[in-house]
């Protein structure tokens, strides 16, 4: 009796010690510093996979950081120009809403569509920055920093997964990819682009190590 | 025919709707107090009101100011009379005047929506409007004045 009472003891510690080297070895291949994102909190469907997710946000981040995405979600309250990112000529300022202040609002220039030639003004209905309650600044944002922001809704404009999803296709996205004349091009195209940013969130939304 | 609204007054114009509006107003309807500058909107010698904003008619092209309503320095007041008019000449703001049209309708949108503006909220409105004579000063002083008109309420 007293043998099998010391057997099950044995049993069950093997049984404790083979879950925790168990979970060690899950934790690891999913790497303890690509926490998942608070998006896998939302309650869609998602087959995590770290190393995939990461390695599609490298690719999302190149265009992210580029100056068609980028000028428009500076550090500061006035817009970048140019492929060189710097501050937009006159000074526009942000304003509350993100559409300009007083005789300087994006739209007394950008017109719904691009203005022919070189250093017209590039153009699209919804034109404007973040607003000033949530700038959402990708400027001087690390991939890690920026990945995490992007899948918080308290710094991503409430934006949850479903929307996020459909962000790739938002009008004012995609006219990162037909810029008007004299401006590059993100360097994805944008299908590539919606591939990467999907597989991204499809897979966990992990944030880059740095 | 593209309908367009001229400072309360209805024009049939037989133009483009790709056309700038400038070119209408100008050349078009006759009303040449507003100046071509640059054409790419970055000057703001062609600024106008298109339902009460601030637009650059160089780039604004008629088929987004059809139905609205515009007003050019011709319409600001009935007489000349806008207290942002009587400032100016009342500090002799205007070197060569080319841009003061631009100016004056920029900074009318100013006041409007700000009744007593700081130096700052001036900076933030008019640093669109350049000035090659270098006037800023006496725009500055000027806006400030109009704002002490608007406030007494004798004009």
């Amino acid at each position: 009796m007293k043998r099998k009472i010391v057997s099950d003891i044995k049993g069950t510690r093997i049984l404790v010690v083979s879950f925790i080297l168990g979970t060690l070895v899950i934790c690891m291949a999913f790497g303890f510093e690509n926490e998942p994102q608070p998006v896998a909190q939302l309650k869609t469907p998602v087959k995590k996979d770290s190393i995939a997710s990461v390695k599609a946000f490298q690719q999302v981040y190149r265009v992210l950081m580029s100056p068609r995405c980028m000028n428009c979600h500076p550090s500061g309250d006035i817009p970048l120009q140019g492929d060189d990112s710097h501050l937009h000529d006159m000074f526009p300022k942000r304003g509350v809403e993100g559409k300009g202040l007083l005789a300087m609002k994006c739209t007394n220039c950008h017109q719904p569509e691009n203005t022919k030639g070189l250093h017209a003004p590039p153009g699209n209905p919804n034109w404007h920055l973040p607003p000033a309650n949530m700038k959402m600044v990708f400027q001087g944002k690390t991939a890690r920093q920026l990945a995490k922001q992007l899948v918080d809704p308290t710094q991503n404009g409430n934006k949850n997964m479903k929307m996020l999803i459909a962000h790739a296709d938002d009008d004012l996205v995609k006219w990162g990819w037909a810029p008007g004349d004299g401006r590059t091009l993100p360097p994805l195209s944008h299908a590539e682009f919606k591939k990467q940013w999907l597989i991204w969130l499809n897979t966990g939304a992990y944030a880059p190590k740095k | 025919m593209i309908k367009l609204n001229i400072n309360q007054k209805a024009h049939e114009i037989d133009a483009d709707p790709e056309m700038p509006l400038l070119w209408a107003i100008r050349d078009l309807v006759g009303l040449t107090g507003t100046k071509y500058g640059c054409g790419v909107a970055q000057c703001g010698a062609c600024v106008v009101h298109l339902d009460g904003e601030a637009v650059r008619s160089c780039v604004t092209k008629l088929k987004r100011a059809q139905g609205k309503q515009i007003t050019t320095i011709e319409g600001l007041s009935e007489n000349n009379d806008h207290p942002l008019q009587l400032a100016w000449n009342e500090v002799s703001v205007p070197q060569c005047g080319y841009c003061h049209s631009g100016q004056i309708m920029s900074a009318a949108v100013l006041l409007k929506e700000k009744p007593n503006p700081t130096d700052e909220d001036i900076d933030n409105a008019m640093a669109g409007n350049l000035c090659r004579c270098g006037t800023y000063p006496r725009i500055r002083q000027a806006i400030h004045m109009a704002a002490e008109m608007q406030k007494k309420g004798g004009v």
